[in-house]
């Protein structure tokens, strides 16, 4: 199979569903230049012009209620946000409209599909505003679908499956992902929400984990394989809905949890999954779960504390030689994939 | 020779200093790990406006944040130790240069998620008109901004209670690489819509800092005498990519045509304001060189005292979240 990197999927992806189905737009701040939203907006925009994909003003509000607008009214918008911060500004569209469009109105009338990427995660200083990555936040409302793809392939089977299903997505991608390779089928296959991925299989351990943090659980799991731990890594790749089987098949299986996530831990993803193993299968667990989140502040500029605040492969190697009972050893400090970024934002 | 006209000039050139030696330092040695949105070619909105105000005045910007506050009179040392991540630096190395803040000097504070700071600064400006104080506040917002559904619901708001907040928009006609003409109408301008909220507005030339003084002094007047808000429409041009220390112009970024870039460099606001001086200062082009120079030894210092700072203690990482709950 062809290798692209996760940009290209995601351009990929959408440039085929765009030549497929008339209906589909492209909406969002700078969506036309030249960097094209980290590439994956560029070859749609050479193809299908301005007609479809529209560089809008500085107004995220108005654009995800145009959005809803056009959806109800059977076009299907793709809007782009290359910061999810900014989609605090359209939260309400899309939280007290999209999400509840179909319900509100009786469930018969057809539902809005509106699909909008934001873009999550850190950079070099990007501070407490523009790094976020508030995947929970949407997850939290019924209604609405919240997938985090992790490779190139689920990146663009995930955007097929937005682009061409009846339900409001947000889908996220961290910006550290873009440049990721992996092997990514030619054709536009969906891969269906509510659907994880064993990303790789173990025994005495599961680390759940979503968007980048699925590659520092792997990069985890090659060291502690070193230190005779053998981890399972779960990629749930959709939030929303979320694949509790999937996490408890192999909970059950290793008997111990680590979650691990890109934002807070109160109220967030890794509550979300513990919670659904209490409920589950509260006696598999031979350990406390142990979460690997953010710290409870707001994301620093300053690079040490930037270095601190965010989790990495180190910290899932760490958390799951406690929970084997093994002591912290010094082990080679793991780079983080983020750590390839060389600027200069 | 640095009172009145002179002295606005004279902040220019700092500024216009301090910033390209950053831009320097930026570009060459990778540092400064904050997202930078220089305001070179700008000099003359922050310059003209805070010059304005009284040291009883605030000030909030957005993300083009550096010249707003030195023209404020913020401390050169705790902005470049932000920069640099230190723990000397204006907010601890928390915020970096999208986060600057002095309040000591009534730099109230900037802030990067489009349009936020515009409320803010109504807000603070009608806390200061229910105590009774003559002070006033003013906000930097882009062009850009001006499409967000708050700018236009804090000009509502700030015309319906009168507030004394003078709304200054730097129109440097771009949102990043949008041009202007393809995100807002063409023949309606910003002035139009503060006016059709009942807000008093004016337009004047962004590069020339003796007008942009005088208007901000009759829109602070304006304010300070009860009668509710004002808006200036600052026409400008920034040099430099919209982030980062770079030109774009002569990359092949597109956007922008290098001719009109360049037709904007030559109406440099420095350059106007020197030429403009000339007739009573004859020696004014000396006067502006030892400004440089002295400037140049100023930040050159700035940086070294930055780099020489500590990094904030990593065991304080969450200090500041919350207000200290005593144990
Ligand atoms: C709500 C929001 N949307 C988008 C952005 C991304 N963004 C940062 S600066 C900028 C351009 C703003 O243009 P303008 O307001 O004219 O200010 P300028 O950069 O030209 O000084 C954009 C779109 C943001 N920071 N916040
Ligand atoms: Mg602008």
């Amino acid at each position: 199979m062809r290798t692209l990197t996760y940009w290209q999927a995601i351009s990929e992806a959408t440039v085929q569903c765009m030549e497929a189905d008339e209906s589909i737009f492209i909406a969002g701040e700078g969506v036309d230049d030249i960097k094209g939203t980290f590439g994956t907006t560029k070859e749609a925009y050479a193809r299908f012009g301005a007609n479809r994909v529209i560089d809008v003003p500085n107004s995220e509000n108005a654009t995800a209620g145009f959005a809803v607008g056009a959806a109800a009214c059977g076009l299907r918008p793709l809007l782009v946000h290359t910061r999810a911060d900014f989609m605090f500004l359209a939260l309400d569209p899309l939280v007290n409209l999209a999400a509840k469009w179909r319900y509100m109105y009786g469930g018969d009338k057809g539902g809005v599909p509106v699909v909008t990427r934001g873009v999550v995660g850190r950079g070099w200083g990007q501070g407490a505003t523009h790094s976020q990555s508030p995947h929970a936040t949407f997850a939290h409302y019924a209604g609405l679908y919240v997938a985090a793809p992790a490779s190139p392939a689920d990146a663009k089977g995930l955007l097929v499956q937005a682009l061409t299903g009846d339900t409001p997505v947000v889908l996220v991608e961290n910006r550290n992902l873009y440049p990721l390779t992996g092997e990514v089928p030619a054709g536009a296959t969906a891969i269906p929400f509510g659907v994880g991925r064993i990303a790789r299989r173990g025994a005495d351990v599961t680390v759940v984990a979503t968007s980048l943090m699925v590659h520092e659980a792997e990069r985890a799991a090659v060291q502690l394989a070193e230190q005779g731990i053998s981890v399972e890594v779960v990629d749930v790749r959709s939030l929303r809905p979320l694949d509790d089987r999937i996490i408890c098949e192999s909970v059950a299986r290793t008997g111990r949890l680590v979650v691990a996530d890109t934002s807070w831990a109160r109220y967030g993803f890794t509550a979300e999954v513990a919670a659904v193993v209490a409920e589950h299968i509260p006696h598999a667990l031979t350990a406390p779960i142990r979460r690997l989140a953010l710290p409870d502040c707001p994301a620093p500029v300053s690079w040490p504390l930037e270095e601190a605040f965010h989790p990495g492969a180190g910290g899932i190697v760490e958390a799951c030689l406690q929970l084997c009972g093994q002591a912290p050893g010094d082990l080679p400090a793991l780079a983080d994939v983020a750590a390839g970024f060389q600027g200069p934002y | 020779m640095t009172s009145g006209r002179a002295q606005l000039l004279r902040d220019m050139v700092r500024i216009r200093v301090v910033e390209e030696t950053l831009a320097d330092y930026y570009r060459d040695e990778q540092q400064m790990r904050t997202p930078t949105h220089f305001s070179i070619g700008q000099e003359a909105t922050a310059v003209g406006v805070c010059a304005a105000t009284t040291s009883q005045d605030l000030v909030f910007t957005a993300h083009r944040s550096h010249a707003p506050y030195l023209a404020k009179g913020g401390d050169l040392k705790a902005m470049v130790a932000e920069l640099y991540g230190k723990q000397a630096g204006c907010a601890h190395g928390r915020g970096g240069s999208i986060h600057l803040v002095d309040r000591a000097v009534g730099f109230g504070g900037s802030a990067a998620i489009l349009g936020e700071m515009i409320p803010v600064a109504v807000g603070a400006a009608w806390a200061f008109a229910r105590s009774g104080r003559p002070r006033a506040v003013a906000t930097f917002f882009g062009d850009g901004a001006t499409e967000e559904g708050v700018f236009a619901e804090s000009l509502n708001l700030a015309s319906v209670h009168r507030v004394p907040v003078v709304f200054v928009c730097e129109n440097n006609l771009y949102s990043i690489s949008s041009p202007i003409g393809a995100r807002q109408p063409a023949g309606s301008t910003i002035q139009d819509r503060a006016e059709a909220a009942g807000v008093t507005a004016a337009r004047v030339d962004g590069n020339d800092v003796f007008a942009v003084y005088e208007a901000a002094q009759r829109a602070l007047r304006h304010c300070r005498e009860g009668n509710g808000p004002y808006l200036l429409e600052l026409a400008t041009y920034r040099w430099r990519e919209h982030v980062g220390p770079g030109f774009d112009h002569g990359q092949d970024h597109g956007y922008r045509p290098v001719r009109e870039t360049e037709a904007w460099m030559a109406r440099c606001p420095i350059v106007r304001a020197t030429e403009i001086l000339r007739e009573q200062h004859p020696d004014i082009d000396r006067t502006v060189a030892e400004w440089s120079a002295q400037y140049g030894d100023e930040i050159q210092r700035a940086v070294v005292y930055a780099k020489e700072q500590p990094f904030p203690d990593v065991d304080a990482l969450l200090d500041g979240a919350y207000h200290p709950v005593p144990r």
